[in-house]
């Protein structure tokens, strides 16, 4: 399911198209096209991403400040910030696994391991929080046992960080499996027979290969890390100050008639949604690139 | 590929992308189907069917119908324009179309509500015409139409960027006009591509929570989506009747899944890309 | 200056997040309440770990946790660890104390069934009420928008539900069958329904959405001193319910952390005059008689019936109305 947001390298200039007789359509078609498809892009895409920040900033700099300086949204800062960079790097470690047995191997039953993996992309987060609720709440499983060594899971940071964990976990892998199966493995045979052990060839030939595709998958599964809400609101318990990530104190302040600063906290958010963007458009420039001097070399 | 096994760590990799599988998804998936299946199948059955949950499956099915629908036409068009039109700002709506995969959802269900509610900008116009949005069916389908839209562009996108100028010119070379190029040519290349961001968006539209539950209103019967059902049986104490629908949801998911996977590997035949 | 301003809070911004925390606290507890608690107990979270700190020389940090009362329930029957629970209706803790976390007879165990505070349900109005909503009937009336939150997940919502009933009920001629139909007609008129109280209220107040909200007392004062009474009126039915919000120590929870003692003083110490006037203050009708009277002017006098007399109990309440396939499912099921 992840294929929708690979990066993709194609070419990118519409000018052939645009001069060439049998591949352009008349300037009012054109122009009928691109303003269709831009108000829908403009009144759905560009106009609530425009509100946050104006709400956000309605009542002024200070307030706008205030309201995440507060101790509670620092707290949910906090706990975001945890959560992303414990989930992360697991479902890094597991992506690059999963991706070199995928990509570098034959085995059976090798497509229904990817449908597996895709899963949690396609279960709905409320069912994602769920789950970790029928395992580790009081009347689940493991539930009992773990609240009588008084360990909490649910309602405290470990729960949060699973159900992170499980609506992340196919990004890097997702990325980096279609990468590394177009890559073969001739380079990897080549450097095992010049006498490379398997993490020196894993290191020096495969990551270097693959890796602007690895950054991109780390960086949307950190966005996505960072802004879950549905299967955190599960199981977080939602004590102020403690258990409240940064999409649930946006939910609590907008309860609560402080309108501008859930909007506040919401931008902060925004801006991590922009600067992933913009990462990644970096990440497209340099791969292109990189492309384009392998070609000529 | 064949195992030569010239390659080392198979068995180290493979093993542990299973135990990490097996831990974080599949085990903790099986207790939504070991709990539900506490209930019998009649009351299994008398769960999932009643008319709350029915009418929430009509919502959350129908209005993700119509999104992803809505978003494969207009995403078609915006797929093309980038595509194929040079205008300004190209490159900045360019990577905005990705801004639903990075913006938090509860971000986007305020911003949505905000903006559509009866005093917002948007809603204030609409309102004067009598069309409300929020707080009714119509702002759940809004949600689901933001949060789906990269996903036909970002699937139509690359198809189209690969298709060869050269048919396109043999077809006006042959005498065919422009709609004729585009409709019997194009159309069909990009067919199964169109129909795979279609099945994208409809997945992740099925699922949605976090965008929604700030816009619909949740009225019983009318603006209640199914992900909502099971929270609401979660905090009714009722962990049977939730895992019940749940375990609806996910067989549903699964099913699309497939198809999706289907629909992917067929795309990647028709135009010879991998997935 | 603002740029100095700005400059602060960036480094208070940054500060906080490398040094937050509560290393410091001796005792923490944990209060799990409802959803229009939240500026009642955070004024008195502040009162009562400066009484502690005096008595003990501890410091108590007191964390809170608020949602529909019913969702908040689940959520310590589910492990949240939850020294007190302060719920709004009786019937919610009896779920936790059924899950075995607390006994049975916790509401003999404090003063007044559990109840430091009592409220009531009003109607809260767009200024100079213009559908002019006077009393529970004008509700039903066609092409009125109301606003109320679900009755499933939120304890004030069933209250609001119970008022209206109890209203039809007393009308002349009224039996359960008229009740029933008139919180249908009711309902039918309910455009909004969220989860908890407090949703409610942002989706009438802030969304602009309906012409009457069915609300707690004290949240339709709240509404109308947080965003001025030039634009809100309050309307008084001319019945309504004694809400009776108790609070309970979960005993399970205290007796693992060790914080029996100072999760009693806290809910004793709702009872002092302190506390009560902490609760006057926030809109809450105290119990405490002296604290009462000092309040006395800011709430309306009308007549209100208890669940007890009116409904035999909230066990029989819950299982009639509000269980899958109760009265509630039924009225919207054509």
């Amino acid at each position: 399911m992840a294929a929708a947001i690979s990066l993709h390298l194609g070419p990118a200039h519409a000018e052939r198209y645009e001069s060439n007789p049998a591949t352009r359509e008349s300037n009012w078609v054109k122009w009928t096209v691109i303003g269709i498809s831009l108000s829908f892009f403009a009144l759905f895409l560009l106009l609530p991403l425009v509100v946050v920040f104006y709400e956000a900033l309605r009542k002024g700099w200070d307030a706008y400040l205030v309201a995440l300086v507060e101790p509670d949204a620092l707290s949910a800062i906090r706990l975001t910030l945890t959560a992303a960079i414990i989930a992360v790097p697991l479902n890094l470690a597991f992506g690059v696994a999963a991706a070199w047995a995928i990509a570098k191997f034959n085995f059976p039953g090798k497509s229904f391991l990817i449908t597996l993996i895709d899963l949690p992309f396609s279960v709905s987060p409320v069912v994602a929080g769920l789950i970790f609720v029928l395992v580790f709440g009081r009347t689940g499983w493991l539930g009992s046992w773990f609240i009588d060594n008084d360990m909490k899971v649910i309602f405290a940071v470990p729960g949060i960080v699973l159900a992170t964990i499980f609506v992340t976990f196919p990004f890097v892998a997702r990325e980096l499996i279609p990468l590394m199966e177009a890559q073969g493995r001739d380079e990897e045979e080549a450097s095992t027979v010049l006498g490379a052990s398997g993490w020196q060839t894993f290191w020096h030939v495969t990551i270097p290969n693959v890796k602007w595709g690895l950054l991109y998958g780390v960086i949307l599964c950190n966005a996505r890390a960072m802004g879950e809400f549905g299967a955190v609101s599960v199981v977080s318990g939602h004590i102020r100050g403690e258990t409240n990530t940064m999409p649930l104190h946006v939910e609590i302040v907008y309860s609560e008639y402080k309108f501008a600063a859930a909007f506040a906290v919401a931008s902060l958010l925004a801006i991590l949604a922009l600067l992933t963007l913009v990462i990644k458009s970096f990440i497209e420039w340099r791969a292109a690139q990189a492309a384009k001097e392998d070609s000529e070399a | 590929m064949s195992n030569r096994n010239a390659l080392p760590g198979f068995k180290l990799s493979l093993g542990y992308t299973l135990t990490w599988l097996s831990l974080i998804v599949l085990i903790p998936l099986a207790a939504v189907f070991i709990k539900s299946a506490e209930l019998t199948l009649d009351q299994f059955w008398y769960v999932v069917t009643t008319p709350r949950v029915v009418a929430s499956y009509k919502l959350t099915f129908g209005a993700s119908l119509a999104a992803a629908a809505i978003n494969a036409v207009f995403g078609l068009l915006l797929a093309w324009s980038l595509v194929r039109y040079t205008f300004p700002g190209k490159k900045i709506v360019d990577s905005l179309v990705d801004l639903p995969f990075a913006l938090p959802t509860a971000v986007a269900g305020i911003a949505l509500t905000a903006l559509w509610a009866g005093n917002g900008w948007i809603g204030s116009i609409v309102e004067s015409f009598g069309i409300k949005v929020a707080f009714t069916p119509l702002g759940v389908l809004l949600a689901l139409v933001f949060i789906g839209l990269p996903f036909v562009v970002r699937t139509v996108q690359p198809v189209l960027e690969d298709l060869q100028i050269e048919i396109e010119e043999a077809a006006a070379s042959l005498g065919a006009n422009r709609w004729q190029t585009i409709s019997k040519v194009i159309f069909p290349t990009l067919f199964p591509a169109l129909l795979t961001g279609f099945a994208l968006a409809f997945a992740r539209a099925v699922g949605e929570y976090g965008s929604v539950i700030f816009i619909a209103g949740n009225i019983p019967m009318v603006s209640e989506i199914t992900p909502l059902m099971i929270i609401t049986k979660l905090e009714q104490y009722d962990y049977r009747g939730a895992t019940a629908i749940a375990a609806v949801m996910l067989i549903v998911s699964f099913i699309l899944l497939i198809t999706i996977n289907s629909l992917q590997a067929w795309t990647a035949k028709r135009t010879g890309r991998s997935t | 200056m603002q740029f100095n301003n700005t400059r602060r809070g960036l480094i208070a911004l940054a500060l906080g997040l490398a040094f937050g925390g509560n290393a410091f606290a001796d005792v923490n507890l944990l209060n799990v309440s409802y959803d229009p608690t939240r500026e009642l107990y955070q004024e008195y979270n502040a009162a009562f770990a400066k009484h502690w700190k005096a008595k003990t020389g501890e410091t108590v940090t007191i964390k809170a946790a608020h949602g529909g009362s019913g969702k908040q329930a689940r959520a310590v029957i589910d492990g949240l660890d939850a020294d007190v629970v302060t719920l709004a209706l009786g019937g919610d803790i009896d779920a936790v104390a059924n899950a075995g976390l607390l006994a049975k007879d916790w509401q003999k165990k404090l003063p007044l069934n559990a109840s430091p505070y009592t409220s009531t349900i009003v109607l809260l109005v767009r200024k100079g009420n213009p559908k002019g909503i006077k009393d529970w009937g004008d509700l039903v009336k066609p092409g009125i928008e109301v606003v109320t939150p679900n009755p499933k997940t939120s304890g004030g919502a069933r209250w609001n539900y119970l008022a209206a009933w109890a209203y039809a009920k007393q009308l002349p001629g009224g039996s359960d069958a008229t009740a029933k139909e008139f919180v249908k007609k009711l309902y039918g008129n309910v455009k909004v329904l969220d989860s908890g109280a407090r949703g409610s209220t942002t989706t009438f107040v802030e969304r602009g959405i309906g012409d009457v909200l069915i609300a707690w007392e004290n949240e339709a004062y709240l509404s109308v001193k947080e965003l001025g009474p030039d634009k809100f009126e309050i309307i008084t039915p001319s019945i309504s319910v004694l809400a009776e919000p108790p609070v309970a120590v979960v005993d399970k929870v205290v007796d693992k952390k060790g914080t029996r003692k100072v999760a009693t003083e806290y809910l004793n110490y709702l009872y002092t005059p302190e506390g009560q006037d902490i609760a006057g203050k926030n809109f809450y009708r105290p119990t405490d008689a002296k604290v009462a009277a000092k309040y006395a002017k800011q709430f309306a006098k009308l007549k209100l019936v208890t669940i007890d007399k009116e409904f035999g109990g909230w066990t029989k309440v819950q299982k009639d109305h509000f269980d899958d396939g109760g009265v509630f499912d039924q009225i919207y099921i054509k």
